[in-house]
């Protein structure tokens, strides 16, 4: 397409495959082709570890799935570092998992003690009360690793009685209002929720046309 | 099954939005996939307090029994690589759910057309040959222009001639797919760019309705077509005041 300076450029389609994607992908693959595609998605697999009481670390598809009544995940810096001022301390909760993944923005940091500024992805079990359990997830996950963190993390607990908490932020120039996000008073609040999700939120839903994406969309 | 494609300008999915919009349709289920980008919202047809406030993601299903109609809608682009596998699972749906025709809505650069589609309608059809027994003579009646295959060698050799779709996201491979399933498969298409795409987004509307017969056509046919709640603040926010 030409754009106003009389410069043809390919424009960025929102069809989401471009063409010389789709001419690739007609080729035949070759077994080298097919090796290096092999080796990057290994690259890219997750890994969930959890510890067990004993100190051990085990792969999670050994275990039996755990008994979880509340998860609460913290998705992003924000959310991670609301959680580790307010919430977690080393009284009260103990470290019990850990996701390693690689990706072009980011690699999980292979200690559990971590600092604000790592990108880490990290469970805690409450003490007290074994099946509460909470992810800090300041490591960004891309988008053909989301579906499987979902799956491998949940895939883990048992999902009866499981009541799910997704904390995460935004940036307020995203947000579709009819006034100006200039004039909004922010940060602010917004909630979405399931049917089947029956107390009281604390805060307003989301508004049509706004919507969540990436993990906490996941 | 009526769905789009996610193509230039999104236009098959806005037009399947006016659809599920306008007749009303009920949510019957979804794909969960890891084929499309997660996103999730509130309900993109409310029309009131009480309906706004169930939950929506990428790609979901509606029915309309009335009209034995059932339409997939998809509302993020596919991850890089899964385009195959989601069409693969897609079709391999409409077999065992024994779904007689799947139309398609979808769209293709207008600056690819060459210096005859460049005059007349932009909009143009596609039928598998299972679907072209069926009803290339109702295209016929409607003075349908189906769609231009191109040199495959350009400027080479003329002769051969192939499908060629650009901008048309999974289009093509559906099609093909469908042809060589005997799958009976109608796609249409309206070339057009990215940019205010609601008008473009009617026209495609109103052409699957000139074969469907969804609604009634009238005379001014684009007031029939209910907006969605969701449509509000396409190209961003209010301005902000101090800017005067």
């Amino acid at each position: 397409m030409a754009t106003f300076f009389g410069e043809v450029v390919v424009a960025p389609s929102r069809a989401g495959v471009d063409d010389e994607e789709s001419a690739e992908e007609a080729r035949e693959e070759t077994p080298e082709d097919r090796e290096i595609r092999r080796e990057l998605e290994k690259k890219r697999e997750i890994d969930v570890l959890w510890t067990l009481k004993s100190g051990a670390s085990t792969e999670s598809s050994a275990d039996e799935p755990f008994v979880c009544s509340r998860f609460i995940v913290a998705i992003g810096h924000n959310a991670a570092a609301f959680l580790s001022s307010f919430i977690l301390d080393s009284v009260s909760w103990e470290v019990v998992g850990v996701v390693k993944l690689w990706n072009e923005w980011c690699r999980t940091s292979n200690t559990t003690n971590v600092l604000p500024t790592d990108s880490f992805c990290l469970f805690y079990r409450l003490i007290s009360d074994p099946t509460v359990l909470l992810c800090q997830c300041s490591c960004y996950v891309a988008e053909d690793q989301q579906f499987q963190w979902l799956e491998k993390v949940f895939g883990c607990m048992r999902k009866e009685g499981l009541q799910v908490t997704i904390l995460s932020t935004c940036p307020v120039a995203d947000y579709k209002t009819q006034e100006s996000t200039l004039t909004l008073p922010s940060p602010f609040l917004k909630a979405l929720k399931t049917k089947e999700f029956k107390e009281q939120v604390c805060c307003p839903l989301l508004e049509q046309p706004n919507i969540v994406r990436d993990l906490p969309a996941a | 099954l009526l769905q789009p494609a996610v193509s230039v300008g999104n236009v098959g999915q806005l037009a399947t939005d006016l659809v599920i919009s306008t007749l009303n349709m009920t949510k019957v289920g979804y794909f969960y996939t890891d084929c499309l980008v997660p996103m999730v919202g509130n309900n993109p047809y409310a029309t009131a307090e009480e309906n706004s406030m169930e939950l929506s993601i990428n790609a979901e299903v509606y029915s309309l029994p009335s009209k034995r109609l059932v339409v997939l809608q998809i509302r993020s682009p596919f991850i890089k690589n899964k385009y195959r596998p989601f069409c693969q699972t897609l079709l391999s749906w409409v077999k065992s759910s024994k779904c007689a025709r799947v139309v398609l809505l979808s769209s293709s650069h207008a600056y690819q057309r060459d210096d005859e589609q460049l005059l007349g309608t932009p909009l143009r059809y596609l039928l598998t040959p299972d679907l072209q027994k069926a009803v290339g003579g109702l295209m016929q009646e409607l003075n349908w222009k189906e769609m231009e295959k191109v040199a495959a060698y350009p400027g080479i050799n003329d002769t051969e001639k192939v499908l060629h779709i650009p901008g048309g996201g999974i289009t093509k491979l559906l099609f093909t797919e469908s042809c060589s399933k005997g799958i009976q498969m109608a796609v249409l298409l309206k070339f057009c760019s990215e940019g205010d795409n609601i008008p473009d987004a009617f026209a495609l509307v109103n052409y699957l309705n000139e074969w469907l017969q969804l609604i009634r056509s009238e005379v001014n046919t684009s007031s029939q077509w209910k907006i969605p709640s969701s449509w509000r603040l396409l190209f961003g926010n209010g301005l902000p005041p101090a800017l005067f």
